[in-house]
């Protein structure tokens, strides 16, 4: 079964070509990197992937599934989650319940029995309850659990994000920028908890990243972007060491 | 035959007060995302401004305009630095209701200064009438239409033209960056709200003679918001042809199919560019970058 | 300053976090049920508004605060409401099946709205609900044979079992458990999944749709609930006036509800008690201004309206929090006390973020 896969993706705006012709194949459990430099389309890849953005050629397959007209929320439960390189939390809610609403995906509410607040919603919510406070405990968020989000540092916002995506147990998840903003204490949390995320909970990683070291690190393959158009794409020290991504991030 | 064109006359003269408010609305929209609600308003007390200069302080037709498109102008221009900047930030809702309760007060003080009475105010092209075509027109419609036509005009060359003008578009489509090239973007918000609150004058009095003037004339606002929409809430030109449209229809539907119609034309041709094509005949549409 | 020691996930679910505040709830609770004994007929009589205008409230803040989406037209289902219940009531339907469905089917109407509104944010959604509703007038008016036009449509007499409720106590029990009721139900869906996915769709809808949020179904069941509530809010109000008009149901009611929300305190229950306790309040702090202002200025009718605008104005320049905001802040005071700090809820500069590109 191809877990996840890309091929002949294309998106334009207008008569700009952002993204062309990228295709690749991620294997379950595996940490996958995207690099480029600024304005690569990294992020757009991802917006496609999520499904934000309708692709106007190419075919994306998620476990043998074709999802490239599947709308963005069915995807979400397909079981592909991410977070966003400029935070989209719920500003004025809790951070408790930014990572509640990850576990929408699990939930099957109708207006009625919630309204009526019935015996099956209440246990639904301890359950749900207990799934994020597991992912609060691996994310050493305890302290910032009843603060609301507008009232927390950039840092534990990016967390967050990531949190709130890990509630939704997803297979997938896209991991947009989670190093910027971090100091370099934060980054080396956060490499153990990616690998944590593949090897404990057995999620497959796709990441957008800067930090070379971090990628190094912690990916598996790795596949360099410019333009819209891919470089290079093999093992993290191949593609690190290829003269045109280097080339391509310091300008020819 | 004739009866179409003295419809279609009546009705592009009925549009042309539309667009004015229109132009109105978009104006302000594009420079601060704010849909002035009080609009409508402005335009009423433009009109008793006019009214008053041209009436009471017998200062004529021409003189009397100019002193209330100026006084309304600075009212404008205050409305703004007064109120409306304040809430620069705040999600919609809060300018939305701030600008009706702005326009709630400017009503209240025009009943309490004026009195809740209709007033009239003679146009200086008298109510004669005009062969075109052969069919009789009204003078008053076309001087409507042509008084429109010359602003507008104007307006599109001062835009275009001068710094100022260009000065306005520069701040409305890129606040940040207009900050950032020296522009004292505050005061260029400002000016385009006096420049807001003066069209709706001129167009409260070209629309005086055959509303008549009340404090509760502000309520043409709801229809012209209809012309902005269709026309894309982007230009001049779109806010113009929109007004056009709606006024016609309005007119036509009346006419030919049931009077009751011309209340609720406006608004049904709003909800279908809504449905249909919400950024209207030359709108852009926009999308969030993530 | 009181620590609540939270030991099961619960409390964070339960309606009351503690004993405490629920004992208040009760208190008040009793002094509601109590009232008659209490006070005047006039002033049960003004309570009993109160209470309708809550329910009216509660539809219009689940709407326009939970789920950000604001209508300048929900007067539309007020009157809905009204006239399907008045019409039912004609037709001999007993008032606890007439009111509902007055309810659906102003609920429906909200469907029917709310489809086409998914594809309208901020501005247009506002423009777009100011044009129905100004259509559902004109409905009103026409339609003589359902609504009676301009003539208007006497209301019958409410009975419940058999029982005629002409009586101030016997409606102010009507609305009482009709607003407690509802009360509830809305209370519950915001601490259900329903509730969160509407603040979701109002605070980042691209992360929503991420999540999973069905953003149409969740946009067009807020619709369709603020409806109903709005609706049931028209039948209930449609009793108190006694008599039917169709310009009760113009853009002015439309503004008051949202003035409602913004004056109680948006994204907040309570809001919608205080909003609705200063919307019956309104009058008699008019007549009391009458009173001081000279007499050429107090006679004008308009001086109601002046007067919406300037608070309109005044609460969004300097409490936008609202009145629930206020308490909050009174209450944070207190819990804090001395050691109170003066710049805590200074609001910070804000820039325009553009909401053209949503």
């Amino acid at each position: 079964m191809t877990f996840f896969s890309v091929s002949g993706l294309g998106m334009s705006f207008g008569g700009n070509k952002v993204v062309d012709r990228v295709g690749f194949e991620v294997s379950q459990g595996e940490v996958f990197a995207l690099i480029g430099p600024n304005g690569a389309g990294k992020t757009t890849i991802f917006n496609l992937i999520s499904r934000i953005y309708d692709a106007t050629e190419g075919v994306l397959t998620f476990r043998d599934q074709d999802i490239t007209r599947v709308p963005a929320h069915r995807v979400a439960r397909l079981g592909i989650a991410r977070t966003f390189q400029n935070i989209e939390l719920f500003e004025n809610a809790t951070l408790l319940r930014n990572l509640l609403v990850g576990r929408h995906v699990h939930s099957r509410s109708n207006l009625l029995s919630d309204g009526l607040f019935t015996r099956g919603v209440r246990d639904a919510e301890l359950r749900h309850r207990e799934k994020v406070e597991d992912v609060i405990d691996f994310l050493d968020l305890q302290r910032f659990r009843d603060k609301p989000i507008r009232d927390l540092p950039y840092g534990v916002r990016k967390v967050t994000e990531i949190a709130r995506a890990l509630c939704m147990e997803p297979a997938l998840i896209l991991l947009d920028e989670p190093s910027s903003g971090l100091n370099p204490e934060e980054t080396e949390d956060l490499a153990f908890w990616i690998h944590d995320i593949t090897k404990l909970r057995g999620i497959t990683v796709l990441l957008v990243e800067h930090d070379m070291r971090l990628v190094s690190e912690v990916s598996d393959t790795v596949l360099a972007i410019n333009s819209g158009r891919m470089l290079a794409i093999g093992k993290p020290d191949e593609v690190l060491n290829d003269p045109e991504v280097a080339r391509a991030y310091l300008g020819a | 035959m004739t009866e179409v064109l003295q419809l279609l006359i009546a009705g592009l003269a009925t549009g042309c007060v539309y667009g004015l408010v229109a132009l109105g609305f978009v104006l302000i929209y594009k420079a601060a995302e704010v849909v002035n609600f009080a609009q409508g308003d402005m335009l009423m007390l433009g009109a008793f401004l006019a009214l008053t200069f041209i009436t009471s302080l017998e200062l004529g037709f021409w003189l009397g305009t100019l002193c209330a498109v100026l006084v309304m102008a600075a009212i404008g221009w205050i409305i703004d630095a007064a109120i409306v900047r304040r809430v620069i930030g705040q999600p919609q809702f809060a300018t939305v209701m701030l600008t009706i309760g702005v326009g709630m007060m400017l009503r209240c003080a025009a009943s309490i200064i004026w009195g809740p009475d209709t007033r009239t105010l003679a146009s200086p092209f008298n109510a004669g009438m005009w062969s075109i075509a052969g069919a009789p027109v009204s003078t008053t419609y076309v001087s409507i239409i042509a008084g429109t036509v010359i602003l507008c005009a104007g307006l599109f060359a001062f835009f275009r033209f001068t710094r100022i003008g260009v000065a306005m578009q520069a701040a409305s489509q890129n606040q940040l960056a207009a900050y950032i090239m020296g522009m004292p973007v505050k005061r260029l918000l400002s000016a385009v709200w006096a420049l807001a609150a003066a069209v709706s004058t001129v167009a409260g009095v070209l629309v005086a003679p055959v509303s008549l003037i009340d404090p509760n004339m502000g309520s043409i606002a709801l229809r012209a918001l209809a012309a902005a929409v269709l026309g894309g809430f982007g230009s001049i030109f779109g806010a113009l042809v929109g007004g056009a449209i709606v006024g016609i229809a309005e007119l036509f539907a009346a006419a030919y199919v049931e009077e009751a119609l011309r209340d609720v034309v406006p608004h049904l041709i709003l909800l279908l560019v809504l449905v249909l094509r919400p950024q209207g005949l030359f709108g852009a549409v926009g999308r969030k970058k993530v | 300053m009181r620590v609540l020691f939270k030991t099961d996930y619960l409390i964070d679910v339960r309606w009351f976090a503690d004993r405490f505040t629920m004992l208040w709830y009760g208190a008040l609770l009793l002094l509601l049920a109590g009232a008659p004994a209490l006070m005047s007929h006039y002033l049960l009589g003004e309570v009993s508004l109160v209470l309708i205008w809550l329910v009216g409230g509660l539809g219009m803040m689940l709407l326009t605060g939970f789920t950000g989406q604001v209508s300048l037209g929900h007067a539309a289902f007020v009157g809905i409401g009204a006239y399907a219940h008045a019409y039912l009531l004609k037709l001999g339907v007993p008032l606890l099946v007439s009111m509902p469905l007055a309810g659906l089917l102003a609920a429906l109407v909200g469907v029917m709205v709310g489809i086409p509104a998914l594809r309208l944010h901020g501005m247009y959604l506002a423009i777009a609900t100011l044009s129905m509703a100004t259509i559902v007038e004109q409905v009103f008016v026409r339609w003589e044979s359902v609504t009676g036009g301009f003539s208007g449509f006497a209301m019958p007499v409410p009975s419940l079992f058999g029982q005629a409720l002409d009586g101030p106590i016997g409606f102010y029990y009507l609305c009482l458990c009709v607003a407690l009721g509802l009360f509830a139900f809305a209370v519950n869906l915001l601490r259900a999944p329903t509730g969160r996915a509407w603040i979701a769709l109002r605070d980042s809808e691209i992360a929503a749709q991420s999540m999973g949020v069905h953003l149409a179904s969740a946009k067009v069941s807020a619709f369709a609930l603020s409806a109903f509530y709005c609706g049931i809010m028209g039948a209930l109000f449609a009793h108190k006036v006694g008599f039917l008009a169709p310009d009760a149901f113009s853009p002015t009611l439309s503004i008051q509800l949202l003035m409602l929300v913004l004056v109680g305190g948006m994204g907040s229950l309570h809001g919608a008690v205080f909003g609705a306790v200063f919307i019956v309040m309104l009058p008699t702090g008019l007549s009391f201004v009458r009173d001081w202002l000279p007499q050429s200025i107090a006679r004008q009718p308009s001086l109601e309206v002046g007067l919406y605008g300037l608070l309109l104005a005044m609460f969004v320049l300097f409490e936008p929090l609202g009145i629930n905001g206020r308490w909050e802040k009174i209450k944070y005071f207190f819990s804090v006390f001395p050691m109170y700090k003066r710049a805590t809820f200074v609001r910070q500069k804000a820039y325009m973020r553009s909401e053209r590109l949503r």
